[in-house]
């Protein structure tokens, strides 16, 4: 059985070693950037049944970020979207014949992982200013500042942590049932494993939502009713 | 009988860990989902926030049974006993 930590490179591009999931990864990148132009290039006002279905996403994803956050979803829409495709794509690459998911790769959840702890960071120096921000971690009081400081790395490697194993153990276990019997025997667990890719996906950018919303604060709109709710009684 | 005594040990304490680790993740997951059903019984218009919040809460459980496994796995394919 292979070793799920260590990578065999494919092939080189000069001194660099490229593997599956770099080739996988590229794969399904260009595969949605080439459906999101093809896909948004005709938007019409009485909508065809692709942009239908792409107005759906985007309403629920937008709800989905207003109700987690209380703001306006339009600046977090394409970061926490493209999270969430990604994943999903990622997590459900596994349904082609020869293509390993690249989210059981540590190395792919890793990055994913970064841009959300850079958007975080990002967001927050954005709208709370740096020294703003830099407030945050002594909140509620300076004592918490190093496990504030702790809490960003531990949910970060959480973060990867979490997709990783899941991805990862739903490849082994597969693998590991293939072994001991070849036939149709893998396919409901190749179906719980498509259940728990879009889980996953699901996850992984809820939790950034939560993250970023978390940096950011709350939203201008609702400090003052706060602040009337305090005066009133 | 071909593997040294750290690799013997090694694959016990990997089913070891596995098995305790889902223990206590999977006793509090039937609890949180319990306590969802029934939040949503009481209370069904709540029934969208209560399961985005539930799945976070789940994700956040699971995370340590994930732990667990990652340390099996690190035991197993990268003991640096070995």
């Amino acid at each position: 059985m292979d070793n799920p930590l260590v990578l065999e490179p494919l092939f080189r591009l000069g001194p660099v070693p490229v593997t599956a999931p770099v080739v996988a990864t590229w794969a399904i990148m260009a595969g949605l950037a080439l459906f999101s132009v093809l896909a948004t290039r005709r938007l019409a006002l009485r909508p065809g049944r692709v942009q239908t279905v792409l107005e759906l996403f985007s309403a629920t994803l937008d709800g989905q970020i207003r109700a987690t956050m209380g703001r306006d979803p339009a600046p977090f829409r394409a970061l926490i979207g493209t999270i969430f495709l990604f994943v999903l794509a990622a997590n459900w690459s596994s349904l082609i014949p020869g293509v390993e998911p690249p989210t059981a790769a540590l190395e792919t959840d890793a990055a994913a992982a970064f841009v959300v702890f850079a958007a975080t960071t990002g967001y927050g120096i954005r709208y709370r200013g740096l020294g703003g921000y830099l407030r945050t971690f002594a909140e509620p009081s300076w004592v918490m500042i190093p496990l504030n400081i702790i809490e960003q790395v531990t949910r970060t490697v959480a973060l990867i942590v979490r997709l990783f194993g899941n991805v990862m153990s739903g490849v082994f276990v597969i693998g590991v049932v293939l072994s001991l019997a070849g036939l149709f025997v893998p396919i409901p667990l190749m179906a719980l494993d498509l259940l728990t890719g879009g889980v996953q996906a699901y996850i992984f950018a809820i939790l950034a939502t939560v993250f970023i919303g978390a940096a950011v604060g709350e939203s201008p709109s609702a400090a003052p009713r706060a602040k009337e709710e305090e005066q009133s009684p | 009988m071909t593997g040294s005594l750290v690799e013997i040990v090694s694959i016990i304490a990997a089913a070891v860990a596995v098995s305790f680790g889902a223990l206590g993740p999977a006793l509090a997951e039937g609890r949180a989902v319990a306590a969802a059903m029934d939040a949503i019984a009481r209370q069904p218009e709540a029934a969208g926030t209560l399961s985005r919040t539930l799945f976070v809460g789940l994700a956040m459980i699971e995370t340590t049974a994930i732990y667990a496994l990652v340390i099996a796995l690190l035991v197993l394919f990268a003991n640096p006993f070995v």
